[in-house]
């Protein structure tokens, strides 16, 4: 509600149901001082979009666990494009890829995406709030 | 005896219904063709003449009434993604009983500046952004209803952050500001835009359509008359605290320019697990089909339907059943004259009923994901609804209503559009909806008394 707190849509891709990361991350990102709007599960790209154009969101944070992130993911950063979102910054983050893969790969794959940053199984919701507070140039 | 007037001025008939409230019951019903261009108060006192006829002559306590003369409450919207707020501009609209020319999404162009100007509404609803949200969109909006000019009023319910300047750049025009229409993502709140809709009827339409002269021989024209049906139809779903209601219900009106869809009921999947999608539904919905009715917009019903279809279910060649609905489609005051147009008028009204339930219920889509097979809902689940009340001149006035209302049933074919699996049908013979809904608003017990007397089953049993 308060415009000085930034947005975030946040929610998991795809057909993926895994409920609780993401729980965790929309109250991390609560007590950091965001305005967290929480899609939930199973969430597609257009309903992200579309949440961030109603909210004004300054970022989309998405979430994946299956292993479909790929797949799911591509295309998001264009269709941000399209819906007049150029400059939303997008992160990614959870078990991405299929199998084991080296993650500076995979980062480089979801960079070409148009993903600003993307986050390896186990990070601690730590990182990414010092990362999206460097990125909005929020100061604590 | 404490006999009540209620008045439904509509566009092409005005319609009366007296009741004695003490009894309570229904004393009778008439109605006089009117037209825009004649005097309402000929209609009404024409009408009144036949009502007296039958009833003899009568000494009202209280005159109340509703209208959709004139096109009824013509109104625009604007909003800003059409799935969320534009949506939710759209239904808030319905829910007030207006006539919803078109929604419009994103930033109104030089086209949609045209039409606007062209339809001229009798109100122009602009919406966009959650509180806290979007303001460039409705701001871009108010200026250009700004620029179109004109006299109809316009309601803000948008984003509040830009409330004022939207008013700002509206200056001169009638402004209603109130609560945002979708506060803040996928919450709706829709009461405070419905009661200034309510308001710029009460003040403004009335005057506007002619009826302020009808206004003073009456305790006062209400609300319009879909409002009056909602009222109703909730009525007769809860009761009232001394008499029960008859539970969820649905209800179609289908007319010969546009079809109504009512339902009341909560709608929520069966099981637990399903995930809804979508913006929440009123508990109380009303849905409309411009391009489904039974004259003006009978090809409506064959696009939406199928011609080899509806031809299928009146026993007649395709041929033969475009002759007729062309035929139906000039002649819009034309009844059924034979056993051909007679199928063919029930097998449209089939598919009338069977499009508007569709695109009024919900939807259950499975999905398999590695976690399995997951079900998701979007819209009202009315599987669980088993009361069909059946209202409108096409669908009473023939014996075989309850046939024509089952087309609106849960469909094997189609099985994940979430209409009522098995439903008893009330027919409205008498045509009193409106008018009870009317009368709800002073006395709710008589009211609700005289529904349940007067719908009837599909048999003529109560």
């Amino acid at each position: 509600m308060e415009k000085q707190k930034k947005t975030l849509v946040i929610g998991v891709i795809g057909a993926d149901v895994h409920a609780v990361g993401n729980q965790i991350l929309y109250h991390a990102f609560t007590d950091a001082g965001f305005n967290v709007i929480n899609l939930g599960v199973m969430v597609s790209q257009e309903e992200f979009i579309n949440a961030a154009i109603e909210t004004n969101a300054d970022a989309i944070v998405v979430s994946s666990l299956y292993g479909q992130g790929e797949l799911d993911c591509r295309g998001l950063r264009e269709k941000c494009d399209e819906a007049g979102l150029e400059h939303i910054l997008l992160y990614v983050g959870g078990n991405i890829v299929i199998g084991k893969q080296p993650f500076e790969e995979v980062e480089k794959r979801f960079k070409a995406m148009g993903f600003d940053r993307s986050f390896p199984p186990g990070t601690a919701p730590e990182v990414d709030i010092a990362y999206l507070k460097e990125d909005l140039h929020v100061e604590d | 005896m404490k006999p009540v007037l209620l008045i439904d001025f509509g566009s092409t008939y005005t319609k009366v219904t007296a009741v004695d409230v003490d009894a309570p019951r229904l004393l009778g019903t008439a109605n006089s063709y009117t037209t825009v261009e004649t005097d309402i108060n000929n209609g009404l006192a024409d009408a009144l003449c036949k009502l007296e006829a039958q009833t003899g002559k009568l000494d009202f306590c209280a005159r109340y009434a509703c209208s959709s003369a004139a096109g009824g409450l013509r109104m625009l919207a604007s909003g800003l993604v059409p799935e969320l707020t534009a949506e939710a501009a759209k239904t808030a609209s319905l829910g007030a009983g207006a006539k919803v020319l078109k929604t419009y999404s994103f930033k109104l162009n030089e086209d949609d500046a045209d039409e606007i100007k062209e339809l001229d509404p009798d109100i122009f609803l602009l919406v966009g952004g959650t509180d806290g949200g979007n303001t460039e969109t409705i701001i871009h909006n108010a200026k250009v209803i700004a620029d179109i000019g004109g006299s109809y009023p316009v309601i803000l319910a948008g984003n509040r952050n830009a409330a004022r300047t939207c008013a700002k750049l509206l200056e001169g025009r009638e402004v209603h500001i109130t609560e945002n229409v979708m506060p803040s993502f996928n919450v709706l709140n829709t009461e405070p835009v419905q009661k200034e809709i309510r308001e710029v009827f009460l003040n403004r339409i009335i005057q506007a359509k002619g009826l302020s002269k009808a206004a003073e021989l009456i305790n006062g024209i209400m609300m319009p008359t879909p409002s009056a049906v909602m009222a109703a139809i909730k009525l007769l779903a809860e009761g009232t605290e001394n008499q029960k209601g008859i539970g969820d219900l649905v209800a179609v009106d289908v007319g010969g320019a546009t079809t109504d869809v009512y339902s009341v009921a909560e709608g929520l999947p069966d099981d637990p697990r399903t995930a809804l999608r979508g913006i929440p539904e009123p508990y109380v919905k009303r849905t409309v089909e411009g391009d489904i009715g039974m004259r003006y917009s009978i090809r409506g019903i064959i696009e939406a339907a199928g011609l080899k279809k509806t031809a299928q279910i009146a026993d007649l060649s395709e041929e033969r059943l475009s002759e007729i609905v062309e035929l139906f489609a000039t002649h819009t005051d034309m009844l059924p004259f034979d056993d051909e147009t007679q199928r063919a008028d029930e097998a449209l009204a089939s598919m009338a009923v069977r499009v508007a339930m569709t695109r009024h219920a919900g939807r259950l889509s499975e999905i398999f994901g590695l976690g399995g097979l997951q079900l998701i809902q979007t819209g009202k689940n009315l599987l669980n609804v088993d009361r069909f009340i059946v209202t409108g001149g096409s669908l009473i006035h023939t014996e075989h209503t309850g046939r024509i209302a089952s087309y609106g049933f849960f469909d094997e074919e189609d099985p994940g559009s979430l209409k009522p699996k098995s439903c008893t049908v009330l027919v409205d013979r008498s045509y009193i909806i409106a008018a009870m809904g009317l009368l709800s608003q002073y006395y709710p017990e008589a009211a609700l008394t005289i529904l349940k007397e007067e719908l009837v089953k599909d048999d003529g049993t109560k």
